[in-house]
């Protein structure tokens, strides 16, 4: 009898809760690999504004000495100018390069923001004048080579840029260009 | 003689601190979590320096690398009304079950006349069929009346007008495909969205790289 009591009495408190946390860190796992935790990242593009039947007077107008136009072609290839390139009879001067972080296309919008701030100070320009990218994307470019370029223009503080659509001028100057240096 | 009992020690430790632990951050994933939204296709965004996070209502449009486009919205109670509006206005007849598919679901990346019969597969036959699904027509050649990623938008701007919208798109989704997506926002007078796009380091040297150090961009 008095057995039997010490016994019930000496019974253990203790649960073993080792299955328990395993249980528990096999769902915390499984809540880790499915959760999205960070919302993602976006870039916030703001394209010109463009109507159908828009007024020649109401576009916007670019100076050509504040203009830079970058075309972007295949193999993330890129083609840039100074100035608008409004006129086929005068092509401009077309330089190739490409997105590398050394003489890429980075220096190059470098170099021009200083050659308009240049100007400005040398009174050829006046205060409000911005320089102003205009991002002429090819059918052979791709989503990365939109993306990277108007990325540079965050990196580079550009004050204007816009995508516009690519003209058949631009297009010709390109052809030439790679016939000129033998590219395919 | 009698029996020396020797004090057992370490065989067992004491879980219970453990088990705290343990369930406490069970208990914080499981509040914090959110699934995943299934989706349709694999898309390798682009990568930008840009860390502004997406916003907190918006359509979702995937363009994947060949050029298909999905459609998707979070909210299910814009969902519900959108394809309610849909339904009818396309003559499209779905039945409360094809409804409740929509609702549940995820993107949609087939044409209306379609819609029907996608929405009648069970989801992981959705998910099987998504692989191979056409993507929503974005036609920008001839008028918008044959486009119907336009409808979506349009409609679901209608349902909830504060939606923004993101783009994600394949870093290798040749340019056209892109233009067709920016093109039909531009119909609809959106001008300013989003892209969805992987992280970057900030080129040291550069002008943003200056004004992040001085704090004034995040």
């Amino acid at each position: 009898m008095a057995e039997m009591e010490v016994k019930g009495g000496k019974g253990s408190p203790r649960v073993d809760l080792t299955p328990m946390v395993d249980l528990g860190f096999l769902l915390i796992t499984f809540f880790m690999f499915t959760t999205t935790m960070s919302k993602p990242k976006t870039m916030e593009i703001q394209m010109p504004f463009k109507e159908d039947n828009m007024k020649e007077d109401e576009k916007s107008k670019v100076k050509e000495s504040t203009a830079m136009t970058i075309l972007l072609s295949k193999d993330h290839r890129i083609y840039y100018y100074y100035g608008i390139g409004s006129d086929a009879t005068k092509p401009p001067e077309l330089k190739v390069t490409s997105f590398k972080d050394q003489d890429g296309i980075r220096d190059a919008i470098i170099a021009k923001k200083k050659e308009v701030q240049g100007l400005i100070s040398a009174g050829q320009l006046s205060a409000d004048d911005k320089l102003t990218i205009m991002v002429k994307p090819a059918e052979n470019s791709t989503t990365d080579d939109l993306i990277n370029v108007l990325d540079e223009m965050t990196i580079n503080a550009v004050p204007i840029y816009a995508v516009v659509d690519i003209t058949p001028v631009d297009l010709e100057f390109i052809s030439a260009t790679e016939k000129a240096n033998g590219i395919q | 003689m009698p029996k020396v009992k020797m004090p057992r020690k370490g065989s067992h430790v004491d879980m219970t601190a453990m088990c705290d632990v343990a369930f406490l951050l069970l208990t914080f994933f499981m509040l914090a979590t959110k699934f995943k939204p299934q989706e349709p296709v694999v898309i390798r965004t682009p990568a930008s320096t840009s860390t502004m996070p997406i916003p907190n209502d918006y359509m979702l449009l995937s363009l994947s690398k060949d050029g298909r486009v999905f459609f998707s919205i979070d909210n299910l109670n814009v969902r519900e009304e959108l394809i309610t509006e849909i339904s009818q206005s396309k003559g499209l007849n779905l039945s409360p079950a094809q409804i409740k598919a929509f609702k549940e679901g995820g993107s949609i990346g087939v044409p209306f006349n379609k819609l029907g019969s996608y929405l009648a597969l069970t989801p992981a036959q959705r998910n099987e069929y998504d692989k191979t699904a056409p993507g929503i027509p974005t036609d920008t050649t001839a008028s918008y009346e044959t486009n119907e990623l336009s409808y979506w938008i349009k409609t679901s701007r209608y349902a909830n007008p504060k939606l923004r919208i993101a783009i994600k798109a394949d870093g290798d989704a040749k340019y056209p495909e892109i233009q067709k997506v920016i093109a039909t926002l531009g119909h609809e007078k959106v001008f300013r969205f989003n892209f969805i796009t992987d992280g970057k380091a900030v080129p040291p040297g550069t002008a943003l790289a200056t004004e992040v150090a001085a704090g004034k961009k995040e």
